[in-house]
């Protein structure tokens, strides 16, 4: 028994090692916001020395600190006064992001009940080709992504990525998993009361799938909301990078202004994660198997 | 009997309107899906095939394997492909033994279980460019690592311009990772049959032998799954990287992603399909391995 006690303690402070190193750079990010620009320079002058240039203060080595001096605000007045061009850099995470969503879950949606509903070899054969392209990495896809976009004149506008992103297989895969555990009773039973198969769809199939649609939704977010290879190669024209590629490029002189600016874009995905986490659980769970 | 069921079959399988009908509705429940993905992969991966095997877009003579060879022979491909080879011999395996102990911990009775896994699994969710900048403040010359490495009288480097850069990216690959890997191996573990731990409790097997004998036995499929799926992640640490140490890091941090990038900055198409078409075989025999690991395991556990 008191080897167990000893087992337990142990173990729990195993996992608060592990979650305060997990917690700790955004923690940090979202505490350092707060900090007034003089404390920024003060704590990181030395790591990004060109904000050092001019300054009054600058300590020889960085200082990472938890908690501010001084709580302030400023670093987010100037971001939303002073810098609207973060503002619209997030704007353009948001309708190059919210698209995708939206058409990969919807075009997915269509594609997973004809996946489900008809077996055949012909059919099973093309998912299995979407799994694998699903696997494929960017260093695959971008070369054939960027020639369409090329052809049909897409490239440096957001369609470069929107269309792919919408027709990328991802949640084909994950739905259709989902959609195979419906039972094929329910389906006979529509039938012999004359449901036609778009109302199979919509109203037996999607309301099933209602959480699974959820966790698809927050999977394919946070995939694009992160998104990097796919602006530096598709979108050559700054002003329609998103933020996620254009935090990096934020001035040294406004290290300040960076961790507002990088609190303010995490925000999205933490609410959801918050608020969806058992769906997000559920579907990377689903994900743990290839096969349909 | 046997006449009887052959027959039926082959009834079944006449096109029959009912059969016409249900094909003409896959099709057209089909048909946005696969229409998108033939023009916006399919397709013009195709034309990816047929350039890697010309002199150029421009030139379409047909040159054999001359660019495959040129790109294997390209010192900044070579170093990008070694680089990838080592920084997955390093993170792989510590993606897999601690994910798989993470997920071993949180099937323990500790308080918070609850509450520790929305910690770990939180970094999945944190955009990598939003912390980037605490990467930087603790893995800089001057940074918080170094510091407390002078405590113990070590003279710290410069992290991500010394022969230990990888070492960096392993922990950012880490912290982003370990909660899916962790969150898969939760759920293998909790579909392992409860009887099978009781009798061994019953028994009083230790819980080395359970572990060993019982749960690792269950757990082995997904052992290789996230091995796999952790090797094809390799090949996603571009963003890590490009984020934290710019388009041009040190030598040791140069992935295949940046050679790419450096190739379409060049356009030179040869080169760009040719690492391409070489990138996809590299990933359909991981893909194929991953595949074959489901066929043998699954019917293992199963039977």
């Amino acid at each position: 028994m008191k080897r167990k006690l000893g087992r337990r303690i142990f173990l729990t402070m195993v996992s608060a090692l592990f979650a305060l190193s997990f917690l700790m750079p955004t923690i940090l990010t979202i505490s350092n916001s707060f900090m007034t620009q003089s404390e920024i320079n003060a704590n990181y002058g030395s790591v990004f020395s060109a904000a050092s240039s001019g300054q009054t203060y600058i300590s020889d080595s960085v200082n990472l600190k938890f908690i501010p001096d001084k709580v302030s605000l400023d670093q987010y007045k100037k971001t939303f006064i002073m810098s609207p061009e973060y503002l619209l850099k997030f704007w353009n995470s948001v309708i190059l992001v919210v698209p995708i969503v939206v058409l990969q879950v919807g075009v997915a949606a269509v594609a997973s009940y004809g996946f489900s509903r008809w077996r055949g070899r012909v059919r099973d054969s093309i998912f299995f080709f979407y799994v694998i392209l699903m696997l494929m990495p960017y260093q695959v896809t971008l070369v054939p992504n960027y020639l369409v976009s090329d052809w049909l004149g897409l490239l440096n506008t957001r369609w470069a990525i929107i269309f792919p992103g919408a027709f990328a297989p991802f949640s084909v895969f994950l739905l259709t998993k989902f959609m195979r555990r419906i039972p094929v009773s329910q389906i006979e039973a529509a039938k012999l009361d004359g449901s036609s198969e778009w109302q199979i769809f919509t109203r037996i199939y999607l309301p099933q799938c209602r959480s699974a649609l959820y966790s698809i939704a927050i999977l394919v977010f946070i995939d694009y909301w992160n998104m990097v290879e796919q602006p530096l190669v598709l979108l050559d024209n700054a002003d329609l990078q998103p933020l996620s590629v254009y935090l990096s490029t934020i001035n040294a002189n406004e290290i300040g202004l960076a961790f507002a600016v990088a609190t303010i874009y995490m925000i999205p995905s933490l609410l959801l994660f918050l608020h969806g986490e058992e769906y997000l659980v559920e579907g990377i769970a689903q994900s743990g198997s290839v096969k349909g | 009997m046997s006449m009887n069921k052959s027959k039926q079959k082959a009834v079944a399988r006449r096109w029959t309107p009912e059969r016409r009908k249900d094909f003409l509705q896959s099709v057209a429940y089909l048909t946005p899906s696969v229409l998108g993905v033939l023009v916006f992969f399919v397709v013009p991966f195709g034309i990816v095939v047929y350039y890697s095997f010309i002199s150029g877009p421009a030139d379409p003579t047909f040159v054999g394997l001359k660019n495959f060879r040129e790109l294997l022979g390209n010192y900044a491909f070579q170093k990008a492909a070694t680089n990838t080879v080592t920084f997955s011999l390093m993170a792989v395996p510590l993606a897999v033994v601690l994910g798989l102990g993470l997920a071993l911990i949180l099937e323990a009775r500790i308080p918070g279980k609850s509450m520790f896994r929305t910690f770990f699994l939180s970094p999945m969710m944190v955009p990598v460019a939003s912390v980037v900048l605490v990467w930087q403040v603790i893995f800089h010359a001057k940074g918080t690592l170094n510091q407390f490495l002078e405590l113990f009288g070590v003279q710290g480097v410069d992290w991500l311009k010394s022969p230990f850069c990888q070492l960096v990216i392993v922990v950012l690959f880490l912290w982003k990772n370990l909660g899916y890997n962790m969150i898969l191996f939760m759920a293998a573990l909790a579909n392992i049959p409860k009887e099978l731990l009781e009798v061994a409790d019953v028994e009083g097997a230790s819980a080395a032998h359970k572990f060993f004998h019982i749960k690792l036995r269950y757990l082995s499929p997904t052992v290789l799954f996230v091995t796999i799926l952790s090797m094809i992640n390799c090949f996603k640490i571009f963003r890590e990287v490009y984020l934290l140490a710019g388009a041009y890091p040190y030598e040791g941090l140069y992935t295949l992603q940046h050679y790419m990038n450096n190739t379409f900055t060049s356009l030179n198409y040869q080169k760009l399909s040719a690492a391409a078409v070489i990138l996809a075989l590299v990933m359909i025999v991981l893909i194929a391995l991953l595949f074959k690991v489901e066929d043998i395991f699954g019917k293992d556990v199963e039977g």
